[in-house]
């Protein structure tokens, strides 16, 4: 504990604050991610706890080894420069990825739903019957929108 | 109250924080109702525990664990897009 007393009051003030401050933020949008409700509100949580709260505890270690080395220590800047290059790829990927999943889901889910669309289309007389989509769920729901031939 | 007493506690209050987070970043990986939900989790996961290692180096003030931070930056960027790649075509390399 001697290596913290020797530090001067305002570099320790500064250093003590933005790790109070980064440790809650990190702490708030990992609740963001555990309590919304869907996932397009989820991905919305972790965003702070990568910009705001590793920017606070970055510049925390900046200050804590600038003073106690008693040099300029500043390749935290490092980890700071990568982490907001890649945080938007990575947020952009995943969410790419949740969009075509969940567009897929609920084009065969439709399609699913619909316990017979060839009966069905064949007595409301869009659809002659000897059209047939039988087997093909995805290509029965586009056939289901179509207009009457 | 001394200098150091107010830098231990705040370092002793943040890893609290953090580690809480890692514990709701593993209940969201846990019970997340889809696999991107899961994947969101684990790229939270992979952030707290780079500043759990930022926050060790000020604890014991060793210039060591800013390497380890470094790496499990690098390590959680490519992991992420392997699995958001995965999710999205099927497979990692086409």
């Amino acid at each position: 504990m001697t290596a913290l007393d020797a530090m001067p009051w305002w570099a320790a003030l500064t250093a003590s604050f933005l790790l109070v401050l980064g440790g809650l933020i990190t702490l708030i949008g990992t609740v963001g991610l555990l309590r919304l409700k869907t996932f397009y509100q989820r991905i919305h949580g972790p965003a702070i706890t990568i910009t705001l709260g590793t920017g606070c505890i970055l510049i925390a270690s900046m200050v804590y080894f600038t003073v106690t080395q008693s040099r300029l220590v500043i390749h935290e800047i490092l980890i700071a420069a990568f982490v907001l290059m890649t945080a938007p790829v990575v947020s952009m990927l995943i969410m790419r990825a949740a969009l075509y999943r969940n567009q897929y889901d609920s084009r065969v889910v439709s399609a699913r739903s619909v316990p017979n669309p060839e009966q069905e289309l064949v007595e409301r007389g869009a659809l002659q019957p000897e059209r047939s989509f039988a087997g093909d769920p995805v290509n029965a729901h586009e056939g289901r929108t179509s207009p009457r031939s | 109250m001394t200098v150091g007493t107010l830098l231990s506690l705040a370092i002793g209050f943040a890893l609290v924080c953090v580690i809480l987070a890692m514990m709701l970043c593993t209940v969201r990986l846990l019970i997340g109702p889809s696999a991107h939900d899961r994947v969101l989790a684990l790229d939270t996961l992979w952030m707290c525990t780079m500043l759990l290692a930022l926050m060790l180096g000020i604890r014991f003030g060793s210039q060591i664990y800013f390497e380890a931070a470094l790496i499990i930056a690098v390590l959680g960027f490519v992991s992420t897009i392997a699995l958001a790649k995965f999710m999205m075509r099927g497979e990692v390399i086409e």
